[in-house]
């Protein structure tokens, strides 16, 4: 819902046109602190309206990319451009651009509303103009009858909404937003998720989201970088990330997988047979990648909800393998079999708990068939 | 289970009724006495043997003669009024060296600040009549600071420094500076430099950072130091009769010189219970200021 803007049908992907200035250009942007590089010759584009998530383990540089951005700090080499200008000698206090700090940063000793007002007070605006921004401000975020309360006197939740309100004010051309949910629960954190893509659509602000959590990028972005070593490993919409991770690095930190290494024969026509224990019966996968091998190593990696559990082996079935259930994870709406097969290997399977769970048709220690069709799979060149 | 909590709370209560009420009870007793050439140098003395008239007769005897005396000699709130200002001024010269100082501490890297924190501490211990004394030495004609300073060229007379006001607001800005940096320090330490951040992010110079978030949430920290200033400068003894010259007014000294010269324990009670009384106003206010703060952590 957030990729599509509601006043074109279109899809919003101004990525894919190159007619489109990007609002943001990273050109080969490296950051050291002393011997350690933090980023190494970096190159993005981050168009306007965009939801862009940086999303990578702690330390892989996604919080010093944003720090760049808000002004805190300068990169070593490389240029940053905002709306065409090199923002280098722009200071933070001038920079069109807000951010939402991890731990809020709202001031204890001002009210609510006199934290959103802090940013506005700073500009040209009227005293009238200022309390009407402000009125703006605290309905947006539904936040009217706290306004005189101090940050102390509410919850966390709404703190959250105060910090996001003071941010937005001034209407930055790019917002920045440090782990907005790190410190909220896991409902709240769900809710909020919704609440920011709906203010974002709203205020058609260009928002830069640092997480490490990998379903809150993939729930509000409009596309995710991952990021690890200072380096962009894969930059995609949420889905070409989930589908289709260009390395078994991205593969592995977006969502669950099962990964089998083995080697790879061109069959012509995309097709593959992938050989991957002595004495089984190879696999069958389709890959429209150009890098796989016409025969080497590959990985071929498989999400736990593409592959079926069955009783006996499926009729027709081009890939399936037989296993013992190990162990069952119930998630509630769904559940994670991990299936031991002959080999060792464990595989993760995960289906739908469409009835209750007493009729529930496995069991532990249960012999089942594992099966996947042969574009479930994720066919990458190397063993990663 | 009751009787361990009225235990508890009754424990600091007997100790101040043991430590403050009943000495401040004595000493108001003594104010309201009448002065004698005996020992104890006052009428008159509780006799319980005399039973209910012996109680009666002692309490016709007291009266607020002391008090009205105190208002009728002109050198008593003149030392009042001279022992506030001295305090007031010491106070803020003490904030303006102690600030910058408190500040530079939090601002100061890890694995400096415990170096830094020792250092405003280490004066204390040395024994505080020894430091007082040691100020002579550097303040006197002779002293270490005119022989720099002829050194150095700047001037050519010995300048005196001791035995005047100056050399008391030099002793007590030293003495007490510990006393304001340490409050100042502990409510700039907790402040959390993402905020100094957002501020900035917000449109504002440093400068304005400084001002519009530092320096409000220091606010407690400054007001705690201040007092603890201010209310022991106010009765401050052992530094003007030191330092201080024949001209040097302040109420703690007065005080002694009724006790110990003129053996007026009457008298001396009687500015004593007034001294306390000026400080009662500070100190409810110090109160005030720490639970507001205590609140606000909440």
């Amino acid at each position: 819902m957030n990729m599509v803007q509601q006043e074109s049908p279109t899809v919003f992907a101004p990525w894919e046109d190159p007619e489109q200035k990007p609002l943001i250009r990273f050109i080969d942007v490296t950051k050291r602190f002393g011997d350690f590089t933090a980023i190494e010759s970096l190159n993005l584009d981050i168009y306007e309206r965009e939801f862009f998530a940086l999303l990578g383990p702690s330390g892989c540089g996604k919080t010093t990319l944003m720090r760049m951005l808000a002004g805190f700090e300068a990169p070593t080499e490389g240029t940053i451009l905002l709306d065409g200008a090199d923002i280098a000698p722009v200071p933070p206090n001038r920079r069109a651009v807000n951010m939402m700090f991890q731990s809020y940063a709202l001031f204890p000793h001002l009210t609510v509303e006199q934290n959103i007002a802090f940013g506005l007070k700073r500009s040209k605006m009227t005293k009238g103009e200022i309390a009407d921004r402000v009125q703006e401000m605290l309905r947006l975020v539904r936040l009217e009858p706290f306004a005189r309360r101090k940050p102390h006197q509410i919850s966390g939740g709404q703190r959250q909404r105060v910090a996001l309100a003071r941010s937005l004010a001034k209407a930055p051309r790019l917002l920045l937003l440090d782990e907005p949910m790190g410190a909220l629960d896991k409902k709240l954190r769900q809710e909020t998720q919704f609440e920011l893509m709906d203010i974002q659509e709203k205020t058609g602000t260009t928002f830069v989201i640092v997480t490490h959590d990998q379903e809150e990028a993939m729930t509000v972005a409009s596309r995710v970088a991952v990021m690890d070593h200072g380096r962009l490993i894969q930059v995609a919409t949420p889905d070409g990330i989930y589908e289709n991770p260009n390395s078994l690095y991205v593969a592995d930190f977006i969502g669950e997988v099962n990964i089998f290494r083995g080697h790879a024969r061109a069959l012509g026509d995309n097709r593959y047979e992938f050989t991957w224990a002595e004495g089984k019966a190879p696999f069958t996968a389709v890959s429209e990648r150009d890098d796989i091998p016409a025969s080497g190593p590959c990985s071929l990696a498989i999400r736990p909800e593409k592959i079926a559990i069955t009783a006996e082996r499926p009729e027709g079935a081009l890939n399936a393998i037989e296993g013992t259930v190990l162990d069952i994870a119930y998630l509630g709406s769904t559940s994670t079999y991990h299936v031991q097969l002959p080999e060792g290997q464990v595989i993760k399977a995960q289906i739908a708990n469409n009835r209750r769970i007493s009729r529930r048709s496995f069991n532990w220690d249960d012999r089942v068939w594992l099966s996947f069709t042969e574009t479930a799979g994720i066919l990458l060149p190397g063993h990663g | 289970m009751n009787l361990r909590r009225a235990l508890l709370i009754a424990l600091p209560y007997a100790w101040l009724l043991a430590l403050f009420l009943v000495p401040f009870g004595i000493v108001l007793k003594i104010s309201l006495s009448d002065m004698a050439l005996a020992i104890p140098p006052y009428v008159p003395t509780l006799d319980i043997a005399a039973g209910w008239t012996g109680l009666k007769e002692f309490f016709s005897q007291l009266d607020f003669e002391n008090f009205v005396f105190l208002t009728e000699d002109d050198l008593y709130w003149r030392a009042y009024l001279s022992s506030l200002r001295i305090a007031a001024l010491s106070t803020l010269i003490t904030l303006i060296v102690g600030f910058p100082i408190a500040y530079g501490m939090s601002r100061a890297s890890d694995a400096w600040r415990p170096t830094l924190m020792m250092l405003v501490i280490l004066p204390f211990w040395t024994s505080f009549l020894i430091r007082v004394y040691s100020w002579m030495g550097i303040l006197s004609q002779q002293g270490l600071l005119n022989q720099f300073l002829l050194w150095t060229g700047l001037i050519s007379e010995p300048l005196t420094i001791l035995n005047t006001n100056i050399a008391v607001y030099i002793g007590i800005v030293y003495t007490y500076l510990p006393f304001m940096i340490l409050p100042i320090y502990a409510s700039l330490e907790k402040l959390d430099d993402s905020l100094l951040e957002a501020a900035e992010d917000l449109g504002c110079s440093r400068l304005q950072a400084f001002w519009l978030v530092t320096v409000p949430l220091a606010r407690a920290g400054v007001i705690a130091g201040c007092f603890l200033v201010f209310i022991p400068a106010i009765g401050e003894f052992v530094i003007p009769s030191v330092l201080g010259g024949s001209r040097t007014l302040m109420i703690g000294k007065v005080l002694w010189e009724e006790f110990f010269s003129n053996r007026d324990w009457p008298v001396a009670s009687a500015v004593a219970v007034v001294l306390l009384l000026i400080l009662v106003v500070p100190i409810i206010l110090f109160q005030r200021n720490e639970q507001r703060q205590r609140e606000q952590e909440q």
